[in-house]
């Protein structure tokens, strides 16, 4: 394929930044001088140069730190490279948020204005901030602004998975040292510090919130702020790689069948059995199977991968590594989402602690078998979480899901057969391995094996991670999280959740007990209000998160989470269209057309939330109470 | 001494054939054949917008879904393939609700006015895409170009969010009319891996911001695009437009019912492309390849798609030349 460039060079930062990541160029084919090798008699191109594609998005965010945007001549030399077409690359650059396609300040406040930090003072930092400089992008107070490279801008952001410690902000500053600090707690004077230049000071998850620290119970949470997350030794000396001998000396049918034994079912939303999974993947004669750890977590009001990652990271190691053994993976990525810099920085370094300790890489534990870790960065999309769009993020694409099917276990990551499974899906590995899947299986309920970790945020006392096994009820994790008396509503299970009335809490938080109350448990999420919240304001977040966060792919969902936020609009501001009874019946076409008809969870759960706040809290002149 | 070895073909296994239930009706038919297919192999009629034989299915209008029994949502019959045992049903109330929806959701945002079949469809599917409200004013030009992924503007409640934007004119051959863009992925795909493989054009931007761009929306002419007008000919709803029939549109003398079609040889090259030349009061007015030709299976590069203009020049030899000009 022939390639026509932009008429545009790029910088010498940007040319190094690039080359930092991508190596530096070999010939003229790549990018380099001419006649600098033999590339004058021979041709580099073809099939691997197009499986260098799968480096873009590495590519694209380097110059992202290096300049604070993808300029031109940046886009063309990163096309140059990786013989990507222009358009194809502009297409990525643009579906991501993190990616700046026109100049921005080299540092970038990116407040969460979503439901945990709205009523928890995100509205007055916003506030504070509209004073002293314009937004980026198309936010309230207006259009664009171009705003000069040394002077600080801010955006409005989504949730960051910080809402234990709302309001949170992430900073990013581009320099030849990046900075990257998620910050929690922020109020009106450190944001306007920040804006000033002030240094962001320690990313808010060096210190764990963690409400039931030293709690003999913790299986998932034991060690998380009380071992070392930044020493092998002390992970050993606390148990680790114990669960990774076993399994070596155990063989790879016999963890399948532990797994399979435990009845242990994904936590990230699907709850999909892991050992069926597990088994379809070992069995595949295509070759070379992969393994995915999804650590997108961007679920509003989800933030439990986090604390493990951050405060546990060789157990994810030790887990990936026993999957990847058990399923016959030589290559595992970690798709992490962009906002989580600490724990890329914990996680980074336990992989390659545990690679020189022989722990990783070829020949582990003297066990024959080969795997390696690789750490992929998010760049702003709450869709690469789901696992199809995951792959095309992680292959260097659009993050637009895939038509199911095939599934992931047949044509996943490279077309590959492949295993993805969430962060504490992973963690719960350890255990059973360690204990066998029958003593799994004896905590929690029939239906529902183990434990599980709920992320308590809003009108509690205590907010943070909770691990309770599954069963316990909702009304006693609010209790010990100190729920406020006058509790009007709960959101569990995250955005594509559902709200609770404060009279339906006694439900037990497992998969069968929420699929009897018409809820579901999600991703954990249990996010209370308060009498003194805006509940209308709430819900039209969520509705603009689904409307900012829809791939745009099909029609159902690219239109329809439009049409949804409208209505909604209209009703809270009685300016609604033939009466409020007719756009509640609107709004449930709309919803249940998403839900029927859009290719994949994102639409298929956009009116969940909407609806529950119509039909079960009777916002908007709906339903009962 | 010879021996002559007959070398048999090898023979392939005929296809598993597949058993499955489509509106109460029994059919048999190919594995890996398409719910679409086996439905028109019945007669039943199914709406698609981004189906196309000669491309990649990428199933995402959802204009052609059907519900198949047990499955928690609905199916694209586009692109899933039959299976044994299926219970398929194309006109279930939920089936009906959603193509409502999706056309309704199209025909609020999208000026569907040159899409063929589109009005009947709106008619039969009894679509009321007023009722989200009047169309807001249209974009400025560059402005949806330029929106940044994840952020919006709060909703007007006054009005109903479209894709209405000035018409892209930056070269002689074809306009870009992408206030009529379903974003149905077909000239993406044209333009790239299934036929031109020119990557000229890809999808940018997120959600309702998502656009069909050129690399920083430069102008055509400053792309890679050759002007093969593959994309304009898979096109379904006029988005991509030929000049000459933009402008007779313009001027009120475009009259299909008034036009002929000869299928000729592109006389530029060895190829032969099969050219089908659309005649208007003894002028051409456009010219495509029937997508049914095994050869071109509708494509055309600028020659065949743009080069007869000299065909109604002037007249060869009236200016007393050599019968080139
Ligand atoms: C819109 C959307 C977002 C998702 N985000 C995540 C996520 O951030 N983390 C995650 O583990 N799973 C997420 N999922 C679910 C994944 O698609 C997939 O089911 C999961 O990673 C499988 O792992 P498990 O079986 O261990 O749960 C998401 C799904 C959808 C539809
Ligand atoms: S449902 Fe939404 S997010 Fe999912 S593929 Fe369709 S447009 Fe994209
Ligand atoms: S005219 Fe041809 S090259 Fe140009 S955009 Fe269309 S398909 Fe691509
Ligand atoms: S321009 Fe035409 S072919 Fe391209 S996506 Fe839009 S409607 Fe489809
Ligand atoms: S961090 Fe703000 S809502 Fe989660
Ligand atoms: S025609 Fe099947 S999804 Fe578009």
């Amino acid at each position: 394929m022939d390639i026509k460039l932009l008429d545009a060079a790029p910088s010498n930062d940007e040319r190094a930044a690039v080359d930092a990541v991508l190596g530096a160029p070999t010939s003229a084919w790549d990018g380099g001088a001419r006649g600098t090798g033999d590339d004058s008699h021979v041709a580099f191109g073809g099939r691997a140069m197009r499986e260098q594609r799968h480096r873009l998005v590495p590519a694209l965010q380097a110059l992202q730190a290096r300049v604070g945007w993808i300029s031109e001549g940046g886009l063309s030399y990163v096309c140059e490279r990786l013989h990507v077409p222009p358009a194809e690359a502009w297409g990525v650059a643009t579906f991501y948020a993190l990616l700046a396609t026109s100049p921005r300040p080299r540092r970038v406040v990116h407040v969460c204005d979503d439901v945990g930090c709205r009523s928890k003072g995100a509205k007055a930092v916003l506030s504070a901030m509209v004073g002293v400089s314009p937004a980026i992008a198309h936010e309230p107070s207006g259009d664009h602004v171009h705003l000069d490279a040394d002077r600080a801008g801010w955006m409005h952001s989504p949730c960051l998975g910080l809402c234990d410690q709302a309001p949170a902000a992430l900073v990013t500053e581009a320099g030849a040292v990046p900075t990257e600090r998620l910050l929690g707690h922020v109020t009106p004077e450190s944001a306007r510090a920040l804006l000033d230049g002030a240094a962001p000071g320690d990313d808010a998850t060096a210190v764990t919130l963690l409400p039931q620290r030293g709690d003999p119970s913790l299986v998932l949470l034991k060690r998380v702020g009380v071992v070392d997350p930044t020493s092998l030794s002390a992970y050993r000396a606390a148990g680790g790689y114990e669960a990774l001998t076993k399994a070596i000396a155990m063989g790879p049918e016999a963890v399948i069948r532990e797994v399979t034994a435990s009845k242990l079912v994904g936590r990230g939303g699907a709850a999909f059995p892991t050992g069926r999974k597990w088994e379809a993947v070992r069995t595949q004669r295509a070759t070379p199977h992969y393994l995915v750890c999804n650590a997108d977590e961007s679920e509003p009001g989800t933030f439990k991968d986090r604390v493990l990652l951050t405060g546990d990271p060789f157990a994810i190691v030790e887990s990936m590594t026993i999957a990847a053994y058990a399923t016959g993976c030589t290559k595992g990525f970690v798709y992490l989402r962009a906002e989580y810099p600490l724990a890329a920085t914990r996680l980074q370094h336990a992989i390659d602690a545990a690679r020189t300790a022989g722990l990783l890489g070829a020949d582990i534990l003297g066990g024959g078998f080969s795997f390696d870790i690789e750490i992929r960065r998010g760049a702003g999309a709450y869709i690469c979480g789901e696992e199809t769009a995951l792959f095309e993020s992680i292959e260097g694409k659009r993050g637009e899901p895939r038509s199911k099917p095939p599934f992931p276990v047949e044509v996943g990551v490279f077309g590959k057969p492949t295993v993805v499974n969430n962060v504490e899906t992973l963690a719960n590995v350890l255990p059973i391995v360690l204990h066998g899947g029958d003593a799994f299986a004896k905590t929690g309920t029939a239906g529902s094996t183990g434990t599980r970790l709920f992320c308590l945020s809003g009108a509690v006392a205590k907010p943070g991670v909770y691990e309770l096994p599954f069963g316990a009820s909702l009304r006693s994790l609010l209790a010990a999280a100190g729920a406020s008396p006058r509790l009007r509503a709960v959101l569990l299970g995250g955005a594509a959740g559902t709200f609770l009335r404060a009279d339906e809490i006694d439900l037990p938080l497992s998969l069968e007990g929420a699929r009897a109350a018409n809820t579901t448990l999600g991703s954990g999420v249990v996010m209370a209000f308060d009498d003194e919240e805006d509940l209308v304001d709430i819900v039209l977040r969520v509705a603009a998160f689904f409307r900012d966060e829809s791939c745009g792919q099909c029609v159902p969902c690219r239109v329809g989470t439009v049409r949804q936020e409208e209505a909604l609009h209209r009703l809270a501001r009685g300016k609604s269209r033939g009466g409020a009874s007719t756009e509640i019946a609107l709004l449930e076409e709309v919803g249940v057309a998403m839900r029927d008809a859009s290719i994949c969870g994102l639409g298929q759960t956009a009116y969940a939330a909407v609806e529950s706040a119509v039909k079960r809290l009777g916002l908007f002149g709906g339903g009962a109470a | 001494m010879t021996t002559l070895v007959r070398i048999e073909r090898p023979v392939r296994a005929p296809k598993a054939q597949v058993a499955l239930t489509i509106d109460g009706q029994s059919v048999t038919a190919d594995e890996g054949t398409t719910i679409l297919a086996a439905c028109r192999s019945l007669g039943i009629e199914i709406p698609t917008l981004c189906f196309l034989e000669t491309l990649r299915p990428v199933n995402v209008c959802r204009l052609c879904v059907v519900e198949v029994e047990g499955a928690r949502v609905l199916a694209p019959s586009c692109s899933r393939a039959i299976e044994a045992g299926m219970v398929v049903r194309t006109k279930s109330p939920r089936v009906v609700l959603a193509r409502r929806l999706v056309l309704e959701f199209l025909a609020s945002s999208v000026d569907l006015s040159t899409t063929p079949g589109m009005a009947e469809l709106l008619a039969e599917y009894g679509c009321q895409p007023e009722r989200f409200g009047p169309p807001a004013p249209q974009a400025l030009a560059g402005e949806r170009d330029a929106a940044i992924a994840g952020h919006h503007a709060p909703p007007d409640p006054a009005f109903a969010a479209t894709v209405a934007q000035p018409v892209k004119v930056d070269n002689d051959l074809y306009v870009r009319d992408y206030a009529k863009c379903v974003l149905c992925y077909k000239c993406v795909e044209a333009c790239g891996p299934d036929h031109q493989n020119t990557f000229a054009i890809a999808v940018a931007g997120r959600g309702f911001n998502a656009r069909i761009s050129t690399e920083l929306a430069v102008p055509l002419p400053d792309s890679a695009c050759v002007y093969c007008g593959n994309c304009i000919a898979v096109c379904p709803t006029g988005a991509l437009m030929a000049s000459a029939e933009f402008e007779m549109r313009a001027a009120g003398t475009w009259d299909e019912s008034a036009q002929t079609t000869t299928d000729t040889i592109c006389p530029y090259c060895g190829v032969g492309c099969t050219l089908s030349l659309h005649v208007q009061d003894n002028t051409i007015v456009k010219a495509t390849s029937p997508l049914e030709n095994g050869i071109t299976l509708g494509n055309l590069c600028i020659k065949g798609r743009f080069g007869w203009q000299f065909v109604q020049g002037p007249r060869r030899g009236a200016s007393g030349g050599d019968g080139r000009g």
